[in-house]
């Protein structure tokens, strides 16, 4: 166990910090919440300025364009972006945290070569299509349907809470191949051209007042097959590649922000109580943060962020739901405005507890597949009816 | 003793429950407040209460259920400045030098009141200056950033004191209805919405975060029902703690049942179209009035022996 920076550490660090002073003060001025078509150019720019740079795909192996840092630079990466205030990954998130490393793990190589290239230059915005109305934490319970019909396979029904869902050029979607299985046995992953004809994509407007997710109507809509990823019917297997990127280490950004954030608040903090919640909290992302270095250093070494990643989400939200409160007690009549940055930040974060698996699903899978306890009895329980 | 509502305050509950669900239905509140609505409410009688010899208890129960149903406006300054000024009052503390003057509801207001140290002092609302804010956190409380209050007159016939408790008094009772409203709503969600074939409250995680909220909320009623009672009759207790422990207790409910409400209903909670975020951002601009929770958890403590 070691928390040292290695002169390679700090080299990469300096090098960084050099770079981002550049091109920071290149950069125009952040678009409009709403205003889409500025907010993917201004990402995706930003995305290319990585790429260019060779600080895209930190983590990625090199064959496919990434840099394959060790566990440390890709720490040290995120937290100086995040303390020079770099863009955020934005529209990005989809495709560098979910797509990408998924078509790395499971893609044909034709597959990879279509979309991973193009994904780690900004070149090809993706949105999530797993969730349906009546499949969100039960979310192998989903019935949209995809029947095969020679080359191609025909999918309807309807998801949800597409996060940019309105840009998306591409949509990782499940999709019921089998409906006869067992539900996690009859699931597929596809990649979804999100322009084929039949699909139709309407924004849902969120607690801000803005449309970061969409509902998406799936009319019998021709996927070729060649956009199967993996076995016909092992798309949870894959999903869970997916998620378990999600869970373990999507959130590594949003952590240093967050830490950001806190040492922001401090100024305006001056209740000997609200200082001392402060403490209260900046200790616990002091923790988390060492927890993500544990994290990154286990799968470096074993290929698994291991009970850490499980917790990881759980303790995160609740972390920053109580520097939220905060924010708002020591704001007091400050609140009002959602300009404030504090404000924003902690209607956006209510999300925190509920996208990607609410804290209730978290606690249970701690307590069920951390620790063994029993899950809780089918429902109703068995000789109580009629 | 007696403390339990009389059939006469029941009667006064479910009456002005019936005139807001006609009356005040989601649609019609998400519409926000303006004269009309003020002169709508006059008419139910809510801001005469007072005036018609009705006590603090009874007004109290009266904002409780316009909490329920989320209704807008600067409600607790229509009751506070009954019969002493024109058109809509809506009011605030003096902001302390360098601290943001925030008005809510300026633009429907005819008068501004502003609780001094001393006095109430009212300011006519076409005199005062400000930005309204483009983007104000409850959609339905608009608010205007004022850059230079004025001092304006002492209101007659305005005890400031007697403002400041009965204005703790009315906004933790219709906190109360929030925080039950949210209980309400949140219970429903978990009785129809069905994931792993079962509703949602089945699992003992939604249970227990509902019933938690019940009981904050029931508890937070009680003492807003306490303080009233003792703001009507100072003789039977310690009035200023009454009142600092029933804004406290039910600012928390209307907060943390807001959040559990937003919680128990999934993505369907960070949702504009379901009510659970009006409550939760009523809940946070209720608490900066008449006192913070935690303003109001440092006046309990300081009537207990010890301290500095
Ligand atoms: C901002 C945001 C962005 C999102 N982005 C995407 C996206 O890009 N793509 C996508 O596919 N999805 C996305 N989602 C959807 C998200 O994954 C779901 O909202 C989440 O899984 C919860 O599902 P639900 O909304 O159906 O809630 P429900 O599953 O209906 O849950 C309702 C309540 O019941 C509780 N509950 C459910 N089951 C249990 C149980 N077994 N035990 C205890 N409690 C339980 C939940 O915790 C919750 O409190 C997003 C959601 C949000 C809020």
């Amino acid at each position: 166990m070691d928390l040292r920076a290695s002169p390679s550490d700090e080299a990469f660090r300096a090098g960084l910090r050099a770079w981002l002073d550049a091109t920071l003060a290149t950069l125009p001025p952040e678009p409009a919440r709403d205003d889409w078509p500025a907010r993917v150019a201004y990402d995706t720019d930003w995305q290319k300025r990585l790429f260019d740079a060779g600080y895209a795909g930190m983590s990625w192996p090199r064959e496919y364009g990434g840099r394959d840092a060790p566990p440390s630079e890709q720490l040290i990466f995120l937290e100086e972006c995040s303390n020079a205030k770099a863009p955020y990954v934005g529209v990005n998130f989809v495709g560098t945290l979910h797509a990408g490393p998924t078509l790395i793990a499971e893609g044909t190589d034709a597959q990879k070569a279509a979309h991973v290239p193009k994904i780690l230059r900004g070149d090809e915005v993706w949105c999530q299509c797993f969730s349906e109305p009546d499949a969100g934490s039960d979310l192998a319970g989903l019935t949209t349907r995809a029947e095969r019909d020679g080359d191609h396979y025909v999918v309807t029904g309807r998801k949800i809470w597409c996060s940019f869902g309105q840009i998306g050029e591409f949509g990782e979607l499940l999709a019921r191949t089998d409906p006869t299985a067992p539900k996690h046995k009859g699931i597929s992953w596809f990649i979804l051209p999100m322009d084929l004809p039949g699909i139709e994509v309407r924004p849902i407007e969120t607690i801000l007042g803005s449309s970061e997710f969409c509902e998406v109507f799936l009319d019998e809509v021709r996927v070729p097959a060649d956009c199967l990823v993996g076995a016909e019917n092992d798309g949870w297997r894959v999903t869970n590649v997916t998620l378990s990127f999600e869970r373990g280490t999507a959130f590594v950004s949003e952590m240093v922000d967050a830490m950001r954030m806190a040492v922001e608040l401090a100024p305006h903090v001056h209740d000997p109580a609200d200082r001392r919640e402060l403490g209260h909290v900046v200790a616990e992302f002091d923790a988390l943060w060492a927890l993500t270095k544990r994290n990154v250093s286990r799968a470096a070494r074993t290929g698994d962020t291991g009970l850490g990643g499980m917790l990881m989400k759980l303790a995160y939200s609740e972390a920053r739901d109580r520097l939220g409160e905060l924010s708002m007690r020591v704001l007091d009549r400050g609140v009002f405005d959602v300009h404030e940055p504090f404000v924003e930040e902690r209607l956006r974060t209510l999300s925190l507890t509920i996208a990607a698996g609410t804290s209730q699903i978290q606690r249970n899978i701690v307590g069920e597949r951390v620790l063994g306890l029993p899950r809780e009895r089918a429902w109703p329980a068995p000789g109580t009816e009629g | 003793m007696h403390f339990d509502l009389t059939d006469d305050q029941e009667a006064l509950r479910d009456g002005i429950r019936a005139v807001c669900q006609g009356r005040f239905p989601s649609e019609r509140v998400r519409e926000g407040f303006d004269r009309e609505t003020f002169d709508a409410l006059g008419e139910t009688g809510v801001f005469s209460l007072i005036a018609d010899g009705f006590s603090w208890a009874d007004a109290s129960i009266a904002f409780e259920e316009l909490g329920r149903a989320v209704v807008p406006g600067p409600l607790v300054w229509g009751v506070l400045a009954h019969g002493l000024v024109d058109g809509v009052p809506t009011g605030l503390d003096r902001p302390a030098p360098g601290a943001p003057a925030m008005v809510e509801h300026l633009a429907a207001a005819g008068a501004v009141l502003v609780l001094d140290a001393d006095a109430v002092r009212v300011v006519p609302a076409d005199a005062v200056a400000g930005v309204a804010l483009d983007w104000p956190l409850d959609p339905l409380t608009p608010v205007t950033r004022v850059t230079d209050l004025p001092t304006g007159e002492v209101l007659a016939g305005a005890d400031v004191t007697r403002w400041r408790r009965a204005g703790a008094v009315l906004t933790a009772a219709f906190q109360v209805g929030m925080a039950h409203a949210c209980v309400e709503q949140a219970t429903a969600y978990a009785l129809d919405r069905r994931q792993f074939d079962r509703p949602v409250g089945s699992f003992q995680a939604i249970k227990h975060l509902l019933a938690d909220a019940l009981v904050r909320a029931e508890v937070a009623r009680t003492a807003v029902h306490a303080a009233a009672v003792t703001l009507d009759d100072p003789e039977v207790g310690d009035l200023d703690r009454a009142i600092s422990g029933a804004k406290l207790l039910a600012g928390e409910a209307a907060l943390k049942n807001a959040k559990a409400s937003v919680q128990v209903h999934g993505g369907m909670g960070f949702t504009w179209e379901v009510d659970a975020h009006l409550y939760l951002k009523r809940a946070w601009v209720t608490n900066t009035a008449f006192g913070a929770p935690d303003a109001c958890a440092d006046r309990v403590a300081a009537t207990l022996p010890g301290g500095a």
